[in-house]
């Protein structure tokens, strides 16, 4: 029974939500970075499947119902965009020239880093994108010959790390406007940064959707030509 | 809340229906998002339709995000051989690109006038 039973949606659903209720319990009464609701969810989860030996697959039957949602999420950025507009197209240069510099630190700090460190090539080229959107990561990955399932990871890592400490680290390192804290993060950390600086400030939170858009788009043109470079 | 979600899905379909159609490398539901910027710039859509539900759905969306990041148990073992170079660059360059789109946004912002 216990089979059947973990083979349909129900299961998958459940345990995230109950897992996401949970987390986020522990960061209102913690309030610390290293409880942040989503990587502490994502861990839990991981350690829950491991610990029974339920494969991934069997998990995503339910997973993919609220991945899904996540479609229709991005298109809903379009809303606080419209709603913030003036604000947000009166910060249009500080907000291009800050994705722009931040698309190039990007490529150049995570390829440059892994090619010092003695990264193999592909390696360099999985890394280079890491702070873009899942599907524009991997389709400049999958054009560059690097390895997307590792892209994939790393997107969502860098995307964890973003959200846990963006906001709390531009906060120390002077960073004051929160048109320029959500651009940062939203560059860096795409949407699961975003998500977290929805939580944390609304015109932060716009500004970081438009940032998931910008960086995705500059990155897609501008990594094949650095590669072209490079090669 | 019914209606305003049909408008999110037509937006996200019509954007996947353009980008594979074009075979741009952009995702079609960021195009989603640009085509309901337009449709609500335009009048075609109402603020009123889609608030609702857009609400409703950012703030829950770092919960859309588990299920991607559970996935990345599976390719755990993809990191394992060259773990140094891919850790260090990853954490590092999260760090570098915030201090430099934060610095710099918030620098021509304060220096460009409101």
């Amino acid at each position: 029974m216990i089979q059947e039973l973990l083979s349909t949606p129900l299961f998958g659903i459940s345990v995230t939500l109950i897992g996401y209720a949970l987390a986020q319990l522990l960061y209102r009464r913690t309030r610390s970075v290293l409880f942040n609701p989503v990587a502490i969810t994502i861990g839990g989860l991981i350690v829950l499947l491991i610990g029974l030996d339920i494969p991934y697959r069997q998990y995503a039957i339910g997973g993919d119902f609220i991945l899904f949602l996540l479609g229709p999420s991005v298109v809903a950025l379009a809303v606080p965009l419209y709603s913030r507009r003036q604000e947000i197209l009166a910060r249009k240069k500080s907000i291009l020239i800050g994705v722009f510099a931040g698309c190039l630190a990007s490529i150049g700090s995570a390829g440059g880093l892994a090619w010092i460190l003695g990264g193999s090539r592909e390696v360099v080229v999985s890394l280079a994108p890491k702070s873009v959107t899942t599907p524009i990561a991997i389709s400049i990955v999958e054009k560059l010959g690097g390895i997307p399932p590792l892209t994939a990871a790393l997107v969502v890592l860098t995307g964890c790390l973003g959200a846990m400490c963006g906001p709390e680290f531009c906060r120390l390192i002077g960073v004051r406007s929160p048109a320029a804290v959500g651009l940062a993060v939203g560059t860096a950390a795409h949407g699961i940064g975003t998500a977290r600086m929805l939580e944390v400030d609304h015109l932060g939170g716009a500004v970081s959707g438009l940032a998931i858009g910008l960086n995705g788009m500059l990155t897609a043109f501008l990594l094949p030509l650095i590669y072209l470079l490079f090669s | 809340m019914v209606r305003g979600f049909a408008i999110l899905l037509i937006c996200q379909l019509l954007g996947e229906m353009i980008g594979r159609s074009l075979g741009l490398p952009i995702p079609g539901n960021v195009l989603g998002m640009v085509l309901l910027l337009i449709s609500l710039r335009s009048g075609l859509v109402r603020l009123a339709w889609v608030s609702e539900i857009a609400d409703l759905l950012l703030g829950h969306m770092s919960l859309f995000f588990v299920p991607a990041g559970v996935g990345v148990m599976t390719y755990a073992a993809l990191i394992g051989k060259e773990w140094l170079p891919i850790t260090v660059a990853t954490v590092v360059s999260t760090f570098v690109v915030m201090a430099v789109t934060g610095w710099l946004a918030d620098r021509y912002e304060t220096g460009g006038g409101e």
